[in-house]
């Protein structure tokens, strides 16, 4: 174990990593040894070996063979081109509505909670002990037809505008995107709101007080000076949001009906009972891929580089 | 609110409002509630969004006290504690139960450990590799859980491993360690290096200066990476449902098979004791961490 705790002890000398001692210099190699193999063996080389999955064919009885078979993409994309838009679609939806609820949580935490702060914090993270999907069936009781939140949006006629907008149908909220769209935002709203509150907090408070000093109204004061410091933390927020949406399947599955299924219960269908391995491969394939596509547009127009 | 300003007050303006002080164009007074409105909105739309995420606990709290008519406990019928006098009376469900207790807690001392050793090896540590480590610790955490838990899954089937424990505490210490290592490194690197270098001064050996000095400034972020570990273990679905044996039926898949079947009051039982018993422990830990602090 001696060479584990070496880390503690920097060289004595006041100067750089150059100066270690040789030694030393396969020290971190050591230490990334497990995770990085076990990451290796567990993450790596389960993606490479997926993606020649999606290239074979087949049957379980009599296995499968690397035949270079790229129609079965063509075909997921054919077959499955509504999930891919419905997942990136209610993803998308739950994202934007994470960042609008998710903020103001976010700064109210930051820099109003005072002795608070981290009993608030202690609030948002503790829905994440309870099972997520015993939380996740509990809205399925709030939003049962007939329930509370239905007669008030029915009420407020907010119903007949969602309607319209084909979130719902048939006065009920149950079984329809916006259920599908209320349950990912209650999900992943946690993610959204851990790094804008890192990166809100980050913010020195002698900056506002400079921008009260020339003026600024608390209007102007968040445009021009929180928002665009709390950007990296948006940035990482909408990520740690959209990605995961957009793979999920256990809303889709739980609060939505047939015709709100996203790719994730597809892959999950094809996987666990359809038993076609190719076809889950190569949906697997083409939603990171399009996820890698998404994010890198978005990230050129975010214009923030370092995420970690 | 009680920031000291530095500019003058402006004559017959109330202390109370400083930022509209002395804005060359003041608008016209508004009438008071909605004044209050305003000046409160972060707070109160904070507090809407807290709701949101409360108020599925309460639902679940309330309706572990339901006696419901069917299969399923969706609908309230009447109060009844029969649910919490006899938690275990559901076939299957506490066996389920101590089958995630038993993985979480393997899962969280793996990914713990391995997770630890990589975050020090990536704070304190400039290498060749170190943008590709970064890189692949990154990775598991932005990549939807149903592409890694199909392509894992595709794995094992292939190299005809047996689907079972095994191969769920794998699949769990892989995608908990990026979050160990992202929860430990944040806190090494934030560590003042100069009370080490002060130990190594007062002539602590190294090992004396890691046992005494590095691994208790360490040991909030670890605590912070086992917690989040045990926490995303247990609570994991996704993952698990595609690397588990159709003998090992953890917690939330027990769930998600009674969703279908029928759910039983008692599941809601286990969402309120588990809700109660991780707030208890974070809040024990805060007050210690914070009597501490006092203390010091």
């Amino acid at each position: 174990m001696t060479a584990v705790v070496t880390p503690g002890a920097p060289p004595t000398a006041p100067g750089g990593p150059a100066e270690r001692p040789p030694r030393r210099r396969l020290t971190p190699y050591w230490l990334l040894l497990p995770a990085g193999l076990w990451l290796a063996v567990f993450f790596v080389a389960p993606l490479i070996y997926q993606a020649s999955t999606s290239v074979q064919t087949g049957s379980l009885e009599e296995g499968y063979r690397v035949t270079w078979h790229f129609a079965t993409y063509w075909d997921v994309l054919d077959k499955y081109g509504e999930h891919f838009l419905r997942s990136f679609g209610y993803a998308a939806a739950a994202t934007v509505l994470c960042l609008l609820i998710g903020y103001p949580l976010a700064y109210m935490i930051a820099f109003r909670a005072g002795r608070w702060r981290n009993v608030l914090l202690v609030m948002v993270i503790a829905p994440f002990f309870t099972s997520f999907l015993i939380r996740t069936l509990a809205w399925k009781t709030i939003l049962s037809d007939g329930g509370p939140v239905v007669g008030a949006l029915e009420a407020l006629h907010i119903l007949d505008v969602t309607s319209w907008l084909g979130l719902t149908s048939d006065e009920r909220v149950l079984a329809t995107p916006l259920a599908v769209v209320c349950g990912l935002t209650y999900n992943f709203l946690p993610f959204m709101i851990l790094p804008l509150y890192s990166s809100l907090e980050r913010i020195e408070p002698s900056l506002h007080e400079a921008a009260r000093d020339l003026y600024a109204t608390p209007a102007t004061t968040f445009r021009k000076v929180t928002f665009p410091l709390s950007l990296p933390g948006v940035v990482a927020g909408t990520l740690l949001t959209f990605i995961p949406a957009s793979g999920d399947y256990i809303n889709a599955q739980l609060l939505g009906s047939p015709n709100t299924q996203m790719v994730g219960n597809a892959i999950q269908k094809q996987f666990l009972n359809v038993l076609d391995y190719p076809t889950a491969a190569a949906m697997s394939f083409v939603l990171m891929a399009l996820i890698l596509i998404a994010v890198t547009l978005y990230m050129r127009r975010a214009g923030t580089e370092e995420l970690v | 609110m009680s920031r000291p300003s530095p500019a003058p007050p402006a004559a017959g303006a109330p202390s109370s409002a400083p930022p509209a002080r002395t804005a060359p164009r003041r608008p016209a007074p508004l009438p008071a509630p909605v004044r209050l409105l305003r000046k409160h909105a972060v707070v109160i739309a904070g507090s809407l969004a807290l709701g949101y995420l409360l108020v599925p606990n309460l639902v679940v709290l309330l309706f572990s006290f339901n006696k419901p008519a069917g299969r399923f406990n969706y609908e309230w019928r009447a109060f009844s504690t029969d649910a919490w006098t006899n938690p275990c009376g559901v076939a299957d469900m506490c066996g389920s139960l101590t089958l995630s207790l038993r993985i979480a807690v393997l899962a969280t001392i793996g990914a713990t450990v391995f997770g630890t050793l990589a975050a020090f090896a990536l704070a304190r540590f400039r290498f060749r590799a170190k943008g590709t480590a970064n890189a692949l610790i990154f990775l598991p955490m932005a990549m939807p859980e149903v592409v890694m838990a199909a392509s894992l899954g595709t794995l094992f089937l292939n190299m005809r491993v047996a689907f079972g424990f095994t191969t769920i505490l794998i699949a769990h210490i892989m995608f908990c360690l990026s979050f160990v290592i992202v929860a430990v490194k944040a806190r090494v690197m934030s560590m003042d290096p100069r009370l080490e270098e002060a130990a190594r001064d007062l002539y602590a050996g190294p090992v004396q200066t890691f046992l005494r000095v590095t691994l208790p400034l360490a040991a909030p972020g670890i605590a912070a990476g086992a917690l989040l570990s045990f926490a995303l273990s247990f609570d994991d679905f996704i993952i698990t449902q595609f690397n588990a044996g159709p003998s090992t039926v953890t917690f939330p898949m027990f769930v998600w098979g009674a969703a279908q079947r029928g759910t039983p009051v008692q599941v809601n039982v286990i969402g309120t004791a588990m809700f109660v018993i991780a707030v208890a422990i974070v809040l024990v830990g805060q007050l210690t961490a914070n009597r501490r602090r006092r203390s010091r």
